[in-house]
Formats: structure tokens, C-alpha cells, sequence
């Protein structure tokens, strides 16, 4: 036997205080962050609030786009949202139940994983060539909403697949099997209990989805955006405006830059907004779904 | 004819050997229980009874199962009719985010039943089966997540048994819960009986000993001994049993 251990004096003080200076420093840095967020908020906001009023957001641009109003980009840009939320949810949502609940965990789902997370990778300027190539030209959709929510589609689709595969991944076999003992098969299983529980998740991967759908200007480019196309789109082949090309085009070209520099902050602020409102409609259909699925 | 027949059942996962050569006969309407230090094969053994281990990649079976003798593992056997007939309750109880109510419909609605009336009916019925009835008649379309583990597994035999199987198979259905809930869940085994035919995995032996008629003892995938649960705790024929059972393995 060495007796008991002799601890060295003063170390149990040295150990707290080094606790004290590590969470220190988490905490500095995660509110640099937070003032980080702000300040581009505040920024965007003192900028961009100034023109913001009910012409802004009903009008089109007018006066080579030194004047007027938005609308036909705050239009287009929700209608490139929904096309594209029509194009990647069913197809992603589909997958990614395919990936977890019915493929083999053999080499195909490992090679399809692979794929996904490579496409995911792809710079977005990339898919806006693919989609050039493919649903503007081969296709012949011309530049149009169909082609560039299809584009915007595909670039979105790894971002629902994996969201959804973890979604279901988290949720306890036991469930699954409880199900099943209970003579459903597995379609009913998935059907009734897994995607249920796994849908506020799998809700909130395809929000973030939307998010970065909106603020999306590559994909768009050679697919869809018009520069100025002041009236309303009439059919999913016409081309339309959209808010981060719009805010591209008044900030680098135009005919009076420095007139424009306003617009280009409302148009940022209105964007922002989309984003932030569409977030908080995700939470408030993740509580909706929460709570009809009785969690608690 | 006796109710489960398994005749020289051999089971491998991928390489392993898990179950090696085994026979037996589970009497109509009687507790069996299988015992067995971890690993030795009785959970794999039971979920054999209702084709559970299906689901595993890689797994092989060997031999027959019967049940009213007929081969499950046939071809032409659909497995959710199957498991109507064969019901199961886990070790950790599993209820559904749903409500109490929808958690005991659910495996009559997944097989078709529609008629209102009935499900209502059903639904009472199997909860007072399982001696829960009482407790959340007044709360049927709470959470079933909102009661106590203990009430939750006694939701999960009335699940179960809405369905109206005529065997029940309990894995350690009593291991995560409390003494009290398992003295309940061991009543209602004692109940039960009377309707079904019930196969139980346990770790606990006085558990075993309480509730069954016959037990078996597992051990490295074999099954060393089945006989009267009288006879297994106070007279075991193997020397392996005896040692398992006075607690000096296992």
C-alpha cells in the first residue's frame, strides 16, 4: 500500500478557476455572435426601414428603378419558394423515408448518402448552369418560374433528404416494432406512427430549405430572374423578378446607382422579413404538430 | 395438439450460432417461462413465435415453428395476420404519441376495423384487462405519454390484447418498472391466462417462479432444461440449471 494519495495544495482553487476563465470565454464568444446578428439586423433595419411603406411593397419599379416599389420581385420570390417547396418535399421526403426505413443498410444506401452529401456541396452557381443546361435548353422551359424552381428544386433537395433521414433516425425502434407486433406493416407504421413523431423535425429541415431558397441568386441567374419584368407573371413559363437578383441588379448596375442604394436596402429588409416570418410560422406548425401528436 | 411447437429450431446472425437445436412444446393456455443469464438466446427465441427477428439483415432459421400446427415460417404465411394472432409486449413500454384511446384502437384500426361502436366497445374491454380501466376512464383522449411507466406497460398489454390474440409474448415486461407496477403486471399475468397462451422472458426468478406453469432454462443458446416451474426451481435434473437458479453463475 503508498498510503493516501498527497493532493497538491492550491489545485482544486487553480482547477475552478480555470472552469471560470473556459466559461468565460464561451460566453464572450457566443454573444459576439449574438452582436453580430444584430448588428447586420440594426444595420439592414436603420437602412432599408426608411423606404419601406405600402407603395414599396405593391408597386413595381419605376423611373429606371430609381423609384417605385418591389412587388413584382416580393412575388416572384414566393412564387420560386412554393415551386420549388413543390418540386424537393415530395421527392426529398420520399427519399429520405426510402433511405431509412426501407433500404437495406447495405452499400447502395451508403453510395446514395455519398451522392447526397456531395450534391449538397455543389456551389449553387453550378446548379444554375445544370439547370441552364438542362430545363432551359434541353427541355426548352426557356428562362422561366418552371425552370428556376425546378433548379432551385434539386438544389435544395439533399438539404430535405438528410433532414428527413435524421428525423427518422431519432425515433426509438422500439416504436417501430411496437407497431408492427401489432399486425400494421411497415407502410402503415411509417404512415401512422413514425412520420407523425418524426414531422416536426422533419418540418423545421424543410423551412431551413425555404430560407435558403429565398436568398438564392446563382440558380436563378441563367434560369429564371428577369432583370425588369415590371408586370405580374401569368403563366409558370414566363420569367419573373426576384428579390436577391433584384437587390444584385440596383446595387451593381442601373441607371443611377446612387439613387437606387435605398431600394437596395428595403429590398434586403423585405427579404429578411420573409425569412423571419416564414421561421416563425415553422414554430409555430412544429408546437401545432407537437401537440397533436400528444407529446407531453 | 399443444399451442407453440418448435422443432429443432436453429438461428444464426450472420456467423453467430445463437440458437442451437432447439425443441419444445408450450401447452395451450399455460405461462412459460424462459430464463437465462444475458445472451443466452431467450428474447431471440421468443421473437421467433411472431417472426420479429424477420427484420434482422443477415439472420437464418433452421427447423420449424408451429403454432395450432401451423409452420409460420411457411411460405404463403403473411406476417401481420400472423402477429394478430401472436401479440407481444416490450421491455420498455412503447406506447404511440397518441391518446390513451388510440393507442388500444390502433391495432384494431391497422387491421381494417371500422365500425365505432365496436372499437369503443373493444378498447373499454381490453383496458379492463388490464386492470386499467379505472384509472383512465375519465382521461381517454389524454397523452399516453402523460401516465406512469407502470401504467403505460399496462396500456401496452391492453394494446395487445385488443386485437384478441391467442398468445401473448412478454419480454422482460416488468424490468424497467418499479415493485408495485410489477406486482400489478404480474397479476394480470395470472389473469391472462385464462385467454391466451403466455410466453414470458424474464431475469428475475422469482418472477418466474410467481407467475408460470413451465419454464426453461437458457443457457449459450441451448436450452438446458424445461419442465415444471416446480420442478426447475426446487428439483432441477441439470447441474447448470441448479447453479443458475442458487445464483452462483449468471
Amino acid at each position: 500500500m503508498s498510503g493516501n494519495p498527497k493532493y497538491p495544495a492550491g489545485y482544486s482553487l487553480r482547477k475552478r478557476r480555470s472552469q471560470k476563465a473556459a466559461f468565460a470565454i464561451f460566453r464572450i464568444l457566443s454573444l459576439f455572435i449574438v452582436a453580430v446578428l444584430f448588428a447586420i439586423l440594426g444595420f439592414i433595419i436603420v437602412k432599408g426601414a426608411g423606404v419601406l411603406s405600402w407603395d414599396f411593397l405593391t408597386k413595381a419599379p419605376e423611373d429606371g428603378m430609381t423609384a417605385g416599389g418591389i412587388f413584382p420581385a416580393i412575388v416572384g420570390t414566393l412564387l420560386l419558394m412554393l415551386g420549388s417547396a413543390v418540386v424537393a418535399f415530395p421527392v426529398g421526403i420520399m427519399s429520405g423515408i426510402y433511405m431509412n426505413e426501407y433500404a437495406s443498410k447495405g452499400w447502395v444506401v451508403k453510395f446514395i448518402r455519398l451522392m447526397t452529401n456531395n450534391l449538397s456541396g455543389v456551389p449553387s452557381i453550378v446548379f444554375g448552369l445544370f439547370g441552364m443546361a438542362l430545363f432551359v435548353k434541353y427541355l426548352g422551359f426557356g428562362d422561366s418560374i418552371l425552370a428556376g424552381s425546378l433548379t432551385l428544386g434539386l438544389l435544395s433537395l439533399p438539404l430535405v433528404i438528410r433532414t428527413t433521414e435524421e428525423a427518422l433516425k431519432d425515433i426509438p425502434d422500439g416504436i417501430r416494432e411496437g407497431s408492427l407486433a401489432l399486425g400494421a406493416t411497415k407502410l402503415q407504421t411509417i404512415w401512422k406512427v413514425v412520420l407523425p413523431m418524426a414531422m416536426p423535425r422533419v418540418i423545421t429541415g424543410l423551412i431551413l430549405s425555404l430560407g435558403r431558397v429565398s436568398g438564392e441568386t446563382a440558380p436563378i441567374l441563367f434560369t429564371c430572374a428577369a432583370y425588369f419584368f415590371p408586370q405580374l407573371p401569368t403563366s409558370i413559363l414566363d420569367q419573373c423578378m426576384a428579390l436577391p437578383y433584384h437587390l444584385y441588379v440596383i446595387s451593381t448596375s442601373g441607371t443611377d446607382i446612387e439613387a437606387q442604394q435605398p431600394i437596395a436596402y428595403g429590398t434586403a429588409l423585405v427579404l429578411i422579413i420573409i425569412v423571419l416570418v416564414i421561421n416563425l410560422l415553422a414554430g409555430l406548425l412544429r408546437k401545432y404538430f407537437e401537440n397533436r401528436l400528444k407529446m407531453k | 395438439m399443444e399451442k407453440i411447437e418448435a422443432r429443432d429450431v436453429n438461428f444464426h446472425y450472420g456467423s453467430f450460432h445463437a440458437l442451437k437445436g432447439i425443441s419444445m412444446e408450450i401447452p395451450r393456455n399455460k405461462v412459460v417461462a424462459f430464463i437465462g443469464p444475458s445472451g443466452c438466446g431467450k428474447s431471440t427465441f421468443l421473437r421467433l413465435f411472431n417472426r420479429m427477428n424477420d427484420l434482422i439483415p443477415g439472420a437464418r432459421l433452421d427447423g420449424e415453428i408451429l403454432i395450432d400446427g401451423k409452420n409460420i415460417y411457411a411460405p404463403g404465411v403473411q406476417v401481420d395476420e400472423l402477429r394478430k394472432e401472436v401479440g407481444m409486449v416490450f421491455q420498455r413500454p412503447n406506447p404511440f404519441p397518441k391518446s390513451i384511446f388510440d393507442n388500444v384502437a390502433y391495432g384494431l384500426r391497422v387491421n381494417g376495423i371500422r365500425d365505432k361502436a365496436f372499437i369503443t366497445h373493444r378498447v373499454e374491454e381490453a383496458l379492463k384487462g388490464a386492470a386499467l380501466w379505472n384509472e383512465v376512464k375519465d382521461k381517454l383522449n389524454d397523452s399516453a405519454f402523460a401516465l406512469s411507466g407502470g401504467q403505460q406497460q399496462r396500456l401496452c398489454i391492453a394494446r395487445a390484447m385488443a386485437v384478441s390474440p391467442s398468445v401473448l409474448l412478454m419480454d422482460e415486461p416488468a424490468s424497467a418498472l418499479d415493485p408495485i407496477s410489477t406486482a400489478k403486471v404480474e397479476e394480470l399475468i395470472c389473469e391472462l391466462r385464462k385467454e391466451v397462451t403466455i410466453v414470458i422472458v424474464t431475469h428475475n426468478m422469482q418472477q418466474a417462479s410467481r407467475v408460470s406453469d413451465k419454464t426453461a432454462f437458457f443457457y449459450m443458446g441451448e436450452m438446458v432444461e424445461y419442465d415444471d416451474t416446480k420442478v426447475i426451481f426446487t428439483n432441477p435434473r441439470k447441474e447448470a440449471t441448479q447453479n443458475y437458479i442458487t445464483g452462483r453463475f449468471g
